[in-house]
């Protein structure tokens, strides 16, 4: 118990605490151990987190649009690079404001013991409670001092997931729903809770991990009552919000703060920070809990309002993964910010479609009137059969190309540029495409042998040609004496 | 005032209406030399006639513009003698006749785009036929510009090799109202092409999908077409019976399906593909794998057939007794080229199908006097009868013929056994108006004769190596058959000047071929000529007596010549540019022409205007300057270079040699 935040790193006692401190923000770190967990879970009795869950269940609501404000201080301060003193301020003084509270408990305990000395289980859990809310508070030191080093990036997201214990304590809704925006990592989240006993969903380790399973059982309680979609207890279903889905890492270093995406790169990340990090135990795969009990099937809902993949929608369609979530959610709900560079019209919302997309790029050569593109002919042709007024697109570099052997090249062309405006409107994705001629042509007719085969009836010169043999033309109707006084008459013929 | 109309000599035409006139000149619709005589009369009749015309056939592409500002009723263009049709050409006839085209012919034309073609697709909404065959450069881009021909109902694209799937699929797309279309030779269309255009043109009635890589997964959608009635599938090696087999049902409208060529498709494939097309009445097999033992099993369910075509199949007695047992109706067989028919089977047809009219058993090597006694017997409607070659047929089977089935019309007996008995009972059939006796050495002037007397219907007539015949056996055909359209005496070598002369009272010939006959000069040559003015081809090869002469009035008279061969003909530079003034000339063949000098090839060549086609020989191909390559190939023209020797037939009857005998 030292409340100092310059505690050097390598010190036994503070490595253990962050370790406390991993734990909570971050529950797949099961390396941490159960060891951890049954210490925490004498906390469970703790009443004060038992009615601060109470009270935040019976408000479900309230506390999601308070989650919803702290997500976006959340955001908008994980994207400071540099720690902000207001907000070590604002922590320094909530701290300040949890000792004097814990002050005046132990006062209270105080005066209490010298009225009534006869319930010594009162006094034990009396003095339990207050180590409790002792730890939180060193912890949430140390981590504010953490915000200080240099390197910190997510400081101030693991300041205020100290700052949430601070909150159970005081039963703060609010602070709840914070505990909701630090679950970043929602595998996690969910691993714990198939993991848990009921009992356990009160406990002190659930508040952080479980406040939303509870909140979401409510709910899943509603959905039950509507009834008729999902069969009762074959699923469960999960609803992450929309911070947490858009969230860029989900696991971070407790000491420096680090991001990571996976699991593994984390605890690959640890062991620089201590041998400790470095036993098997530590660097293993967080195991599933083996239980007895039947595993409830997850499904996930998104959180946005009127999807179809909401639970709240009539005919919801529950989404199977966590990945199917993020995936849903930014292609659905986001702005698609990633775009091709290659052919400048494709945008996509989710990295990896992109990267599907790059592969292809330029090999979609089959390109409908829609403006869709296909990267198989039978696909496209496929699609033409099934919509009425759908055509497919013949590619603007092919209207280039076809110009036929002729003396008239630039008037060719330039009807061909009318031609161009014209089609404009059938192949806007060849046009937006045209910098780059190689990439619409059909494989087969720009080949090769069908190059030579124009080459066969080139452009003639044909201005120079006949100029050098005008002592032939000139002389021609000579020989044809009619041709000039039957023209009118022999014009036609039927 | 009075005194001056009656000055004026009154037309009657005057009080006549323009309907009138116009009822009058729909008569004349078959006589286009009359109906420009009307025209020339006087200026009413002019404005009359320009009025009246509704079909167009530019000579002169130079002179559109005029033509479009005569004639404003327009219904049908023709621009087969126009080998160079720009987009302009197209644009301005587009403009012209907005709302009176109808069809428009461009299957010899080249050098238009797809501003052109989307021109007259978008212009001329009334537009329903388009003929683009043999327009090989014709890519994609051009075909989509078709697509803007929203009522077109006939598309001929037979040949447009560039032309890949997404072109017809814009067409398939862009034309729903079309009932016929033709894909011949359009070797880059695929499945996906035909396809989509099977499942966007319901009213598709006609289809020609011949020598295409097609397979059956586009006959799925083809067989459900509710109008269909002809599907012509030549030489599709991508369609087997492997693939027919997964095909539910056969189109129930089906009329016509030709599945000639298709070594794939054998009897049991055939079976799944004619499945429930009960109205099936041509089929052709020709050349095919459908005809084998088992043929027979699908012939019970083609009752109504009335034409088959068998050429070149594995024909053998069963199969024709199925043909005997099952198609009854059958008006029309062809066993061309069917080793395994025998007189056993041609009797047991001939006594069943007794409502047959054609008959070919061409190249049928055993078929004997049997054969024809039965079915001289028994199909006495017989009208066409073709039997080139069956040189077991003795002579006494020839006059059956003749005795039995009068209502004969088209008989074709080159390379048998005929003597003047059988062409006397030949000429019993009055209706005859095509005959061939190429090869019949027996025939005399004498009996020939008699065909000019008898036969006066007569418009083909084949005299090839028939070296018998003289002066007065084509004298009496001349005299006799006034219709006659083509001759062919090819080296009958009698034949002089005189024959020519006489011929020349044929007004309408229009192919004349007299190759290798020595004796004719350009005297009788005029003589056609000055009055044949139908002239449309003519093969003067190896006569060597036909000289710039004849060339000279060719060319002041044969305005209609089309096709002329003028190999080892002593014609000189002057003959052939002499030539050049017959602008409907497009094909000439010129080889071993000694008298031809570099420069005279490169000024007629330069002079023709119509030229799409020419054999020339590869020496000058050396002498010919690049450049006027350039030019001839630019105004559309072909040039076909040939390097055989030059050949000296010193031996009349050394042909005769290379001429494979079947006697017994």
């Amino acid at each position: 118990m030292e409340p100092e935040p310059n505690v050097p790193l390598n010190n036994q006692s503070l490595a253990n605490s962050n370790r406390h401190q991993h734990k909570w923000k971050d529950p797949l770190f099961l390396d941490c151990g159960i060891r951890f967990e049954q210490q925490f879970s004498d906390f469970n009795q703790s009443s004060e987190a038992q009615t601060s869950f109470s009270c935040n269940s019976t408000k479900p609501n309230q506390r999601i649009g308070a989650q919803e404000n702290q997500m976006n201080e959340g955001q908008e301060s994980s994207k400071i690079q540099d720690w902000d003193p207001r907000t070590m301020l604002n922590n320094l003084s909530f701290l300040e404001k949890k000792i004097h509270q814990l002050q005046d408990l132990v006062r209270v305990i105080d005066r209490r013991r010298d009225q009534d000395t006869g319930r010594p289980d009162e006094l034990m859990f009396q003095q339990q409670l207050i180590t409790a809310d002792l730890t939180s508070t060193i912890v949430q030191l140390i981590s504010t001092a953490g915000s200080l080093l240099p390197s910190v990036k997510h400081n101030l997201s693991s300041v205020s997931s100290v700052e949430q214990f601070g909150g159970t304590t005081n039963s703060s809704g609010e602070v709840f729903g914070d505990v909701v925006i630090q679950q970043n990592n929602p595998i996690s989240k969910t691993e714990n809770q198939s993991n848990q006993t009921p009992i356990d969903l009160t406990g002190y380790t659930g508040v952080e991990q479980n406040s939303i399973t509870e909140d979401l059982e409510l709910k899943i309680d509603d959905d039950a009552d509507e009834g008729e979609i999902l069969p009762p207890g074959s699923y469960e279903i999960l609803q992450l919000e929309k911070e947490e889905i858009l969230a860029l890492h989900t696991h971070f270093c407790t000491i420096c703060g680090k991001g990571f995406k996976r699991d593994a790169n984390l605890r690959m990340h640890m062991r620089g920070h201590g041998d400790e990090y470095k036993t098997p135990a530590a660097l293993a795969k967080p195991d599933k809990e083996t239980s007895s009990e039947p595993i409830l099937i997850k499904r996930y809902s998104c959180p946005y309002v009127g999807c179809k993949r909401n639970k709240d929608h009539k005919k919801f369609q529950p989404l199977k993964s966590i990945l199917c979530v993020k995936n849903h959610y930014k292609r659905t709900h986001c702005d698609k910010t990633y775009s091709c560079i290659r052919c400048n019209t494709k945008k996509f919302s989710v990295i990896a479609d992109l990267k599907t997309h790059e592969k292809h790029c330029g090999r979609e050569k089959w390109l409908c009137s829609c403006g869709t593109t296909f990267s198989r002919k039978d696909k496209l042709f496929g699609h033409i059969a099934l919509f009425q007024g759908h055509t497919p697109a013949i590619p603007v570099d092919e209207f280039k190309g076809s110009a036929l052997p002729s003396d008239q090249g630039q008037k060719c062309e330039a009807a061909n540029n009318v031609d161009l405006i014209n089609f404009e409107s059938n192949a806007m994705d060849a046009k937006g495409s045209g910098d780059d001629p190689t990439s619409y042509f059909t494989p087969i007719t720009f080949g090769p042998s069908i190059v030579g085969g124009f080459n066969e009836f080139p452009r003639p010169p044909s201005e120079d040609a006949e100029s050098s043999l005008s002592f032939l033309l000139s002389g021609r109707f000579d020989y044809s004496p009619k041709s000039g006084r039957f023209a009118g008459l022999n014009d036609t013929s039927v | 005032m009075e005194e001056d109309q009656a000055l004026k000599p009154i037309s009657p035409f005057v009080s006549l209406s323009e309907e009138i006139i116009f009822t009058i000149l729909d008569c004349l619709n078959e006589d286009p030399q009359t109906k420009k005589s009307f025209s020339l009369v006087c200026k009413s009749f002019h404005s009359i006639e320009s009025q009246h015309r509704k079909s167009l056939k530019p000579l002169y592409i130079e002179l559109i513009s005029r033509i479009l500002n005569r004639y404003p009723q327009i219904h049908h263009v023709d621009l087969t003698y126009c080998p160079r049709a720009e987009d302009e050409v197209l644009v301005s006839i587009s403009s012209a006749y907005r709302y009176t085209l109808r069809s428009i012919n461009l299957s010899r034309s080249r050098f238009f785009t797809h501003v052109g073609l989307s021109s007259l697709a978008g212009k001329c909404w009334r537009l329903v036929e388009l003929d683009l065959s043999n327009a090989t450069e014709l890519t994609d881009a051009q075909a989509a510009a078709i697509a803007e021909a929203k009522n077109l109902e006939k598309l001929w694209m037979a040949r447009c090799k560039l032309v890949s799937d997404m072109g017809v699929g814009c067409i398939a797309v862009g034309c729903k109202k079309l009932r016929l279309i033709c894909l011949k030779w359009c070797v880059r269309i695929t499945d996906l092409g035909v396809g989509l255009i099977a499942r966007k043109c319901k009213d598709i009635q006609s289809l020609d999908l011949s020598y295409l890589l097609i397979t059956e997964k586009c006959l799925a959608p083809i067989l459900q077409l509710q109008q269909l009635k002809e599907l012509i599938l030549v030489e599709c090696p991508g369609i087997d019976d492997e693939g027919l087999r997964t095909l539910k049902e056969g189109c129930k409208s089906l009329e016509v399906l030709n599945i000639s060529k298709c070594h794939n498709i054998s009897n049991v494939g055939l079976f799944s593909l004619i499945n429930g097309a009960e109205r099936l009445s041509h089929l052709s097999l020709a050349y095919g794998a459908a005809v084998t033992a088992d043929f027979a099993k699908c012939l019970y369910k083609l009752s109504g057939l009335k034409s088959i075509k068998l050429d070149g199949c594995l024909v053998t007695f069963s199969t024709m007794k199925a043909i005997g047992d099952w198609c009854v109706s059958l008006k029309e067989l062809s066993l061309c080229k069917c080793s395994g028919v025998t007189d056993e089977g041609i009797s047991y047809i001939a006594q069943r199908l007794i409502l047959l009219q054609k008959l070919d058993i061409t190249c049928c090597h055993k078929v004997t006097y049997a054969s024809i006694d039965s079915i001289t017997k028994s199909c006495t409607t017989l009208t066409t009868l073709r039997m080139e070659a069956c040189s077991m047929v003795s002579e006494e089977a020839i006059v059956l013929i003749g005795q039995r089935c009068e209502s004969l019309e088209e008989m074709d007996i080159t390379g048998n056994n005929i003597n003047d008995a059988g062409l006397e009972s030949i000429l019993r059939c009055s209706e005859l108006f095509s005959l061939k006796l190429g090869v019949c050495l027996n025939i005399t002037d004498c009996r020939l004769s008699r065909v000019g007397v008898y036969c006066q219907k007569l418009r083909e007539l084949d005299l090839y190596r028939c070296m018998a015949i003289t002066d007065v056996g084509i004298t009496a055909i001349a005299n006799g058959c006034p219709v006659l359209e083509m001759i062919n005496m090819a080296y009958c070598d009698k034949v002089t000047d005189g024959s020519l002369i006489s011929l020349s009272q044929c007004l309408q010939l229009k192919a004349l071929e007299i190759r290798g006959c020595p004796c004719v000069s350009s005297v009788g040559l005029s003589a056609i000529a000055t009055n044949c003015k139908q002239l449309t081809i003519l093969d003067i090869k190896k006569c060597c007596n036909i000289d710039d002469t004849g060339m000279v009035s060719l060319a002041q008279c044969s305005q209609y010549l089309k096709q002329i061969n003028l190999s080892y003909c002593p014609v000189t530079d002057v003959g052939l540019l002499a030539l050049a003034s017959i602008s409907r000339l497009q094909n000439m063949t010129i080889l071993h022409v000694t008298g031809l000098t570099s420069n005279g090839i490169l000024a007629a060549l330069l002079a023709f205007r119509g030229l799409m086609k020419v054999k020339l020989h590869t020496s000058f191909k050396s002498l010919i300057p690049r450049s006027v390559f350039t030019v001839m190939e630019h105004r559309g023209c072909a040039f076909h270079w040939r390097n055989k020797a030059f050949q000296v037939e010193t031996d009349p009857k050394g042909w005769l040699l290379h001429l494979p005998r079947h006697e017994g």
